[in-house]
C-alpha cells in the first residue's frame, strides 16, 4: 500500500506511510550504511551513521529514525555524508580500546567491516585509552567494555524481543557504560535469562560467548523472530 | 635507466611481525629489488639512517624517547613515511598498556625491585601511534599487513616515481 512517493538519489522511490527514508531506500535496494540499526528493534538514531541529506534541511538527519515524507528529495552519498561518517566512526573507534589483533571478533565485526567499507586505514584523533573493565561473571557468556560503541543493540533486544529488561545504559557521556540490572555482575542478574540474544546482535566483540570456540553472530533472524512474535506463533 | 628507489624499513615498538609479512612477499622481493636499493633496515647491518631517503617503511608504535628521536630522524631524512602495521597505524598491542599507564605496566612486568635496569630506553608515558608524533604519508593497517598490500604499496610507490 504505497501511498507516497519521494526521490532518492535522483530515483524515484514509493513508500508506505510511517515509513523511514531507511526502509524505502532499502526496499528498492539503495544501500544506505547503518550500525547501531537493526531489523527487528526500535530504531534508536544512535550512531549516527545512516545520515542522509534532505533538500530543505540544513542538517544532514538519520535515515533509520526519519520518516519518508511526499515529495522529499534524499541524497545518501555525498562527499560531506562520506566525511561525516568517516568522522562519527573514527571518534567511536578513539573512544575505547578497539584493539581488533587481539579482539574475539576480529574478521567479524561489523565496526570494523564498517571502517574498511568508509576507507578509514587511521584515526586522527588521540585515543582516549579509557581503563575498561570486562565481566566474565556469567556461566556462558562475557562482556567487554573495551569493544563496545553504546549502539543499545543489547539493551533494545533484550528488552523488546526477550522481555528481560536486563540490559541498561549507566553513567552519563563518555563514561556511559552498559550495565545489567542495577549494575551488578552479569553472572548474578535475577533477570537474566541466559538466551543470548544480545550476544548475537552485538556488532562488535563487546558480548561474546565464553569457551574455545568462536563466537558466531547472527544465527537468529531477529526480523523474522519478532513478525512471529506479532503473529503469536510459538 | 630509470631511477632507483632509496628504501628503508624501521622497527620502532612492534614485534617484528610487519617485517616477517615484508619477507612474506618471497619471490616478490627479488621483482622489488630490481628497482629499489635496501638503504637502512633491521634486516640489514647499516648502524646510520641515511639523508635522501625515498621511501621509509615504519613498523611499530611510539613508546619510548628512543622510538621518539627515531621517527624525527626518519621524518627529516625521508620523501614519503609510511607507517606499516596496526602498532605504527593506532598503536595495537604496543598501546595496551595506555589505560592503566607506565608505573602499574613496569610493576606487573618487573614485580620484583632489580628486574629492571635503567641502561634500556625509558617507557614513554603512553604509546602513541606514529602519525600523532610525525607527520604519515600513507597508512597499511594489519597485524600483521598481509605481504600483497605491503608489495602493492611499494609498487605503487615505484612506478609513481
Amino acid at each position: 500500500m504505497p501511498r507516497l512517493t519521494l526521490t532518492i538519489d535522483g530515483r524515484a522511490v514509493r513508500a508506505g506511510r510511517g515509513q523511514t527514508i531507511l526502509q524505502a531506500a532499502r526496499s528498492h535496494g539503495i544501500a544506505i550504511p547503518t550500525l547501531c540499526n537493526l531489523e527487528g528493534l526500535t530504531p534508536l538514531g544512535g550512531c549516527r551513521v545512516c545520515i542522509v541529506e534532505v533538500e530543505g534541511r540544513p542538517r544532514p538527519v538519520p535515515s533509520c529514525t526519519t520518516r519518508a515524507e511526499q515529495g522529499m528529495v534524499v541524497t545518501t552519498d555525498s562527499e560531506r555524508l562520506a566525511a561525516a561518517r568517516r568522522m562519527i566512526v573514527e571518534l567511536l573507534l578513539a573512544e575505547r580500546n578497539h584493539t581488533c589483533a587481539v579482539c574475539v571478533m576480529n574478521g567479524n565485526c561489523e565496526l570494523q567491516t564498517l571502517a574498511t567499507y568508509l576507507g578509514i586505514d587511521h584515526v586522527r584523533y588521540g585515543f582516549i585509552s579509557p581503563l575498561a573493565s570486562v565481566d566474565i561473571s556469567h556461566e556462558r557468556f562475557g562482556m567487554d567494555h573495551n569493544r563496545c560503541i553504546l549502539c543499545r543493540r543489547c539493551v533494545r533486544v533484550c528488552n523488546e524481543i526477550e522481555g528481560a529488561h536486563t540490559w541498561d545504559v549507566g553513567g552519563r557521556g563518555a563514561a556511559s557504560r552498559i550495565i545489567s540490572d542495577l549494575a551488578e555482575p552479569w553472572g548474578e542478574s535475577a533477570t537474566c535469562t541466559g538466551c543470548g540474544k544480545c550476544v548475537q546482535a552485538c556488532p562488535t566483540g563487546a558480548l561474546f560467548e565464553k569457551g574455545a570456540v568462536a563466537t558466531r553472530k547472527g544465527t537468529i533472524c531477529l526480523e523474522r523472530l519478532v513478525e512471529w512474535r506479532k503473529r503469536g506463533e510459538p | 635507466m630509470k631511477q632507483r628507489i632509496r628504501l628503508a624499513t624501521a622497527w620502532l615498538s612492534g614485534c617484528s611481525g610487519c617485517h616477517m609479512g615484508l619477507l612474506n612477499l618471497h619471490a616478490g622481493l627479488l621483482e622489488l629489488f630490481e628497482r629499489c636499493d635496501l638503504v637502512y633496515s633491521p634486516l640489514a647491518d647499516i648502524k646510520q639512517y641515511p639523508h635522501g631517503v625515498d621511501l621509509c617503511l615504519v613498523e611499530g608504535a611510539v613508546g619510548s624517547g628512543d622510538n621518539r628521536e627515531m621517527a624525527e630522524v626518519i621524518r627529516e631524512r625521508t620523501a614519503f613515511v609510511v607507517s606499516l602495521g596496526d602498532c605504527a597505524v593506532n598503536g595495537n598491542v604496543a598501546a595496551l598498556r595506555n589505560p592503566r599507564g607506565k608505573a602499574a605496566t613496569l610493576n606487573r612486568v618487573y614485580p620484583q625491585p632489580g628486574g629492571f635496569t635503567p641502561d634500556v630506553p625509558a617507557l614513554g608515558e603512553i604509546v602513541l601511534p606514529l602519525h600523532h608524533v610525525i607527520a604519515v604519508d600513507a597508512f597499511i593497517p594489519g597485524c600483521p599487513p598481509a605481504p600483497d598490500a605491503i608489495g602493492q604499496a611499494i609498487q605503487r610507490f615505484v612506478t609513481r616515481m
